[in-house]
Formats: C-alpha cells, structure tokens, sequence
C-alpha cells in the first residue's frame, strides 16, 4: 500500500504528516527542531528516507538538517556558505550598492539522481551544492554574474526561491530570486543567463521590461514537459513554452493576479493552481475567502476551488514554497497557511480539508509520494 | 574545567546539556573556550561566531561573574571565577522582541 508524507516547515519547527493513499487520516509528527524557523524541508526523490531541511533562527544563524530514516531521526550536517571569491555588491532598496552577505537557506533541492547531491538556494541570492549529503557546500559564482549587481532585494529579502531541475537534460536548472528574475543554465551551473524576456513590472521597475529586476515568486514544471513552465509573479501569471526564452501573461479571470505559489497537477501537464492573494500591502484572500484557483487549459480559463475551505473571514496568507502535489491518480493538492492550516485535497482539487489546522505560521509544503 | 551554560536552542541542537564542562589548555579566553566547543560540537560551528571571521553573531552575547564581557577582545583572559569553575560563563541569545 502506498503513503504520502507531508513535510512541512514552519516558524517554530518541522512538522511531518502521514498517511496512506486513501489520503483520509493523518498522522501528526513534530515539533522537529521546536523553536527554529523551517524556511524549507524536502525529500530525494529517488531516496524518499532522504530528506534535508533548513533550520535557521536569527540569533543563531544556518544549520542544515539530514535525515536518513524518512524524518525520525537527524543529524547536523554542514552550515558553512562561503561566497565564491570577493562577492561584491548588489542593488540595495534606496538604489545604492549593498555588500553581499549571506543570511540565511529558503531552499533546498535534492538531486534527481543522486541522494548525497542537493542544492540550496540562499538570502542573500546565490546557489549552492552539496555532493556529500551536505556536509560541504560550493556556490554557482557563475549566477551572481548574470547582472548580480542589479538584483535588488523583494520585501522578504534578496532570496533564492526557486529551484527546478529539468529531468530531461542534467545539464539544464532553473532558479528563481526576488528580485531579480528566472535564470537558467545550460551548463549544470557554470554559466546562466536571465530568461525574463516577456515579465513585465510596471509598479515596480523603472524599465518594466528590464532584463533582470523582476519579482518571480515562484515558477513550476511537470516533468513530462520541461520545456513549458509556469510563473506567479509579483503580479501575473504566466506561461513559458520554450523553457523560458519568453513568456506570455495567463492571468485571464483571476480575481487577483497577486500570489506567492504555482504548482502543476502530476496527473495532468496543462492543469495549474494558484491561490490568489491581494496586494500591495494586504496580503490576504480577496473579500476574506479561501479560494485555490485551478485551470484545466494551462492558464486564462480558471475556476474558483471552495470546497471545504473557509469562505468568510479568512486572512491567510499562503507563501511561495507552501503549495505541492503528490503523485497518486487523482493528484492530491496541499497547501499551508501563515495561520496554521495545512489543508489537502484528495481529488484534484474539488474537496478540501485541513489535515492539520493550528501549527506555526506555515513557511513550506513538500510531499513525498511512498510506494 | 570550564563551565559553560549554553542557550536552550544551542544545547538541544549539539545534543548535550545546558551547562557543559569544558577543558582549556591554552590561555583561558572566550576566544579558547570557542574553539574548544567548536571542537566538541562541530554542529555549533557557525552559530555563536561566524566561520571565517570568528566574529560573534549580533545576537549573541558573553557574561562572565554578572559582567558583559560580549564586547571585550576575544583574546581577554576570562576571570578567575570561570577559570577555576566556581562560575559558568554564560552564552546567551540577547533577548529581542516583544
């Protein structure tokens, strides 16, 4: 019988939900690591014992954390992010230039196919990897030289949000920061260029069609089409067909094109969620409802998921790492709430339920499909 | 021997207790009482001074016999309380917040 588990990273500690494949009753294991922020916890996917998470806390910086018994237990691993060579400076908020120093990991990327091998995104901006189960870890110094000096922090900081690894060609990765832009290598890493060429950010950049400067919260893909990718912007939704060299708006009816997350039913390519939130300075749902968006056609055509989730009164912000599918046949679709909510839908999205509803502000959502 | 009294968050991460006992056989300074933690605990490495620098974290600070000694060099002698073990020094993560 095959299981799901639920990791789930928050601001006072890890939380780890199981289940079997009905996806009905959950198992709630946590606090891990009580009282440190869990920027992100995720699994190897050929390896799902194998989970890292980043555990940070202002007062006592990075650790990294690795299981090896699918979260029962975990070790320290390494914590030292040293910037490849003098790192130089980025945009700061007044326009002026700003040391680069590093803060903290938002995510973590574990191989495709090598469970020692993860890759971690970092505040501020810069990709890491480890090839020894993160004992040790070397930067992609060849990222921050695609413009890194016009990269600018985004409210939550000059983060790396966003990796995605392309299972059709190990050479090929994509990350996102904000705010700066998508990039992507070709290379495994060595060199990247910007492939924002379509974003546009009127409210937030001088030159709305700028090359780098961009606020992508986040980008996803189906690994059956590497090649189409999918973006919530800062504002906009939007549709790549070409693995980023351009992209076009697919925002169509949403009632806010605002949003932290986007994610791809595992079942169906050309089916995506979004939860729409209103911004700039409220962060909540629109008119205080819980909605997931859902298109069937890729974006433009999207209709509104109610079922189960609150409906009034509800001011939760959901944030960009907090959205993840499973694998099974209907896809299950989970996502938390900055209030604590973890809810879950078993069938694609049409019926909702919190699985677990009263944790710490929700920071991430990552599911491992079990055989 | 040396007492130290850790930081709950730090205790728990290296798996030990919240008062250590700890031995200095170069001169006792809270730079030397550092690198003999760091070398017990290496998952404490970055988490009271930074890596490289060795610089302390901006939230951290050193007491030794009721005295705030976070902004003394790190190569000051620590008092003769801690040296001889009738006092821990005491690492603590500065209050902040509300």
């Amino acid at each position: 019988m095959s299981g799901v588990r639920v990791l789930v990273g928050t601001h006072k500690g890890a939380f780890i939900l199981t289940s079997d494949e009905r996806r009905e009753n959950w198992a709630v294991s946590g606090p891990h690591f009580a009282g440190w922020d869990i920027f992100h916890i995720k699994g190897s996917p050929i390896n799902p014992d194998r989970i890292y998470a980043s555990q940070t806390s202002g007062w006592f910086g990075q650790v990294i954390q690795r299981s090896d018994d699918g979260g029962k237990t975990w070790e320290p691993v390494g914590n030292e992010f040293v910037y490849d060579g003098v790192p130089g400076t980025h945009q700061w908020y007044d326009g002026t230039q700003h040391p680069w120093e590093f803060k903290r990991i938002w995510y973590l990327e574990p191989s495709l196919t090598d469970p020692d091998t993860v890759y971690a995104g970092a505040e501020d901006a810069a990709l890491f990897s480890s090839k020894d189960g993160g004992k040790t870890w070397q930067e992609f110094p060849g990222l921050r030289e695609a413009k890194g000096h016009l990269w600018q922090p985004g409210a939550g900081g000059m983060c790396l949000h966003t990796i995605l690894q392309d299972p059709s060609n190990s050479k090929r990765m994509f990350v996102a920061i904000s705010a700066a832009g998508a990039f992507r290598t070709d290379d495994g890493g060595e060199t990247w260029k910007p492939v924002n060429n379509g974003l546009q950010s009127n409210f937030e950049l001088p030159d709305p069609q700028a090359e780098v400067g961009h606020c992508v919260h986040n980008i996803a893909m189906h690994p059956s089409r590497p090649d189409v990718l999918f973006m919530q912007k800062h504002w906009d939704v939007l549709r790549s067909d070409n693995s980023g060299d351009s992209w076009h708006e697919v925002s169509g009816n949403l009632p806010s094109d605002f949003g932290f997350p986007i994610a791809v039913n595992a079942q169906e390519p050309n089916t995506i969620y979004v939860v729409p939130i209103k911004s700039d300075s409220e962060h909540f749902p629109p008119d205080g409802k819980l909605r997931v968006y859902r298109s069937r056609s890729g974006g433009n055509e999207w209709e509104a998921l109610t079922k189960g989730l609150p409906q009034e009164d509800c001011y939760v912000n959901i944030l960009r790492s907090a959205l993840a599918v499973d694998t099974l046949d209907p896809c299950g679709i989970y996502f938390g709430t900055t209030g604590g909510q973890v809810y879950a839908s078993a069938d694609s999205g049409d019926n909702w339920k919190p699985i677990v509803r009263d944790l710490p502000a929700v920071f991430s959502v990552e599911v491992q499909t079990l055989p | 021997m040396i007492r130290v009294v850790l930081p709950t968050h730090l205790w728990r991460l290296a798996n030990t207790n919240r008062e250590i006992e700890i031995q200095v056989d170069t001169s006792p300074t809270v730079g030397a009482v550092l690198d003999v933690i760091e070398e017990q605990y290496p998952m404490l490495r970055g988490t009271i001074r930074d890596h490289t620098t060795k610089q302390r974290r901006p939230f951290i600070r050193f007491f030794a016999s009721g005295e705030d000694i976070s902004l003394e060099p790190a190569d000051t002698l620590l008092p003769d309380t801690i040296v001889n073990g009738s006092e821990p020094l005491r690492i603590v993560g500065a209050m902040a917040g509300g």
